[in-house]
């Protein structure tokens, strides 16, 4: 009994020290001083923008990584093709790797040096530090969260219900929006709440496109080291209670959809 | 297609670049850094995750539940809002007494934070399968408590603290949001190979940002590489 109540302690004392107290301190930091200086720094106008900014990037990404999530899931347990292993493998990479590395290779591929960058600019289409850049790199480190929750799902489902569907008469497209996708629909959603998270959350790679002009290219954490670096904590306080904020929705959210065999 | 550039640009600069860039002595400090804490923070967060874990399945307490979607929390937070709510509370003006900012204890400190997820979650599910009739048989034939973990609890949960601490891994040696604020990003003391290749880029300097992120990017891959093995081990067993 002692020994159990041992491990009981360390394991919530761990996640006390490391978890739980820093973020209630950011709560007590922030309305320390009343809500007059929070509702100060979260009513300026490029704290404005850079919300809206991480939103409409958000709003791009969502969608776009949904339906290709779902694509290659479908894709890499349903069909055989060459290259499967190694379409299984790149999908992850965006876990793997750092943020900062994604920056850096879309700033090499679009830069003004770039592969793509000459025949842009002279297009009159700026995508470096400019939106079109943020969305690219917001797509692109939220890409595995659907298709890796539908993935194990699928697998489990098996095709036998949709080939029954089959022998019926059902099209391809009937059989996806009847059979399929209702069943994996909380494994979608579990995947796009991840998904949103992240891309809400995204610094690294958007730190290194964006150029972080105030009040154009700057988004949500990003505001939140610019404030900092210019000893406004209280700002930095405010706009990170509010992603701290969603990021709890998103929590419930997600303990919520989470796939029945995870829950207990 | 952006990887394919990233290593385009490396090899056109040349190995010989390269290996200047690397062997840069900013360069050794920031990768000795970001291997070494990321090292020390999968060994932290293997041995607590599984006790974590080990608590969430086998114990009960009031709000456990709570407990065990809390443990997300890290997936769900901007990390750098995880690196301000650190600097909050271990930070010049902490309430505790606590002050590790700008040193390498604050950037052990925040992976500690991101990763903690990894683990717990990869050993969760195994343990839950895991039959508690093999414990009591080996309890029954007279086993210690610490004999029954070691020759029966741990073989059957080492393939998830392993996968999960690769992928804890993986993700250590890429962060970037939660350590910018808290480390003090200073060079050859507390700056990682993220920061690293941060300033690079904005001193305009593409090439020696592309050498460090192609170590960062080969590191990834291999680590991709181990969880695919691991990955095949498991079911391989599993199938029997």
């Amino acid at each position: 009994m002692a020994k159990r109540l041992g491990l009981r302690s360390l394991a919530l004392g761990y996640l006390l020290v490391v978890l739980l107290a820093p973020l209630a301190m950011v709560f007590y930091r922030t309305f320390q001083n009343g809500l007059e200086p929070v509702w100060q720094a979260l009513s300026d106008p490029n704290t404005v923008h850079a919300f809206e900014v991480t939103l409409l990037a958000t709003a791009v990404a969502v969608p776009l990584n949904t339906v290709f999530g779902i694509l290659c899931a479908l894709a890499i347990v349903r069909r055989r093709f060459r290259g499967k292993g190694l379409l299984n493998a790149f999908i992850d990479l965006p876990l793997a790797v750092s943020p900062v590395v994604v920056g850096l290779s879309l700033y090499l591929l679009y830069g003004r040096t770039g592969w793509f960058g000459g025949w842009l600019s002279e297009h009159g289409i700026q995508v470096l530090f400019a939106f079109p850049a943020i969305v690219l790199a917001t797509i692109f480190v939220s890409v595995p969260f659907v298709a890796r929750e539908v993935i194990p799902t699928l697998r489990e489902l098996g095709n036998e219900q949709e080939q029954a569907a089959a022998t019926l008469g059902a099209t391809r497209w009937q059989r996806f929006w009847r059979i399929t996708l209702p069943s994996i629909r909380w494994a979608v959603i579990y995947g796009v709440v991840l998904t949103t998270a992240r891309c809400l959350g995204e610094y690294g790679a958007v730190a290194v496109v964006s150029g972080r002009i105030e009040g154009k290219t700057e988004t949500a954490t990003l505001r939140v080291e610019d404030y900092l670096l210019n000893f406004n904590q209280a700002g930095a306080y405010a706009v990170a209670v509010v992603l701290a904020v969603i990021s709890v929705l998103v929590l419930v959210v997600m303990t919520l959809t989470k796939p029945k065999e995870e829950a207990f | 297609m952006p990887i394919a550039a990233l290593l385009w640009e490396s090899k056109q600069n040349g190995a010989h670049s390269f290996w200047e860039v690397v062997s840069s002595p900013e360069a050794v400090a920031a990768l000795k850094l970001t291997f070494g804490a990321a090292l020390v923070v999968v060994v932290i967060n293997a041995i607590l995750g599984t006790v974590t874990a080990w608590v969430l399945v086998r114990d009960n307490f009031r709000g456990k539940s709570l407990v065990n979607a809390v443990i997300d929390l890290p997936f769900a937070l901007p990390t750098i809002v995880a690196g301000l709510t650190l600097l909050a509370l271990y930070g010049p003006r902490s309430p505790v007494g606590i002050n590790v900012a700008f040193t390498r204890t604050a950037i052990v400190l925040a992976l500690c934070f991101v990763t903690l997820p990894f683990v717990i979650r990869t050993v969760q599910p195994v343990l839950l399968e895991l039959d508690v009739e093999m414990e009591e048989a080996a309890r029954s034939l007279g086993a210690r408590g610490t004999t029954v973990f070691r020759r029966i609890v741990l073989p059957n949960l080492l393939p998830g603290i392993l996968s999960g601490a690769v992928l804890a891994l993986a993700r250590a040696l890429g962060e970037i949001g939660s350590i910018v604020l808290i480390s003090g990003n200073l060079p050859y003391r507390t700056e990682v190979a993220s920061v690293f290749v941060l300033n690079r880029i904005e001193s305009g300097d593409s090439v020696g940002a592309a050498a460090v992120a192609m170590v960062l990017l080969v590191a990834a891959f291999v680590l991709l590489l181990a969880i695919g093995v691991l990955r095949f081990y498991v079911t391989r067993h599993e199938r029997g």
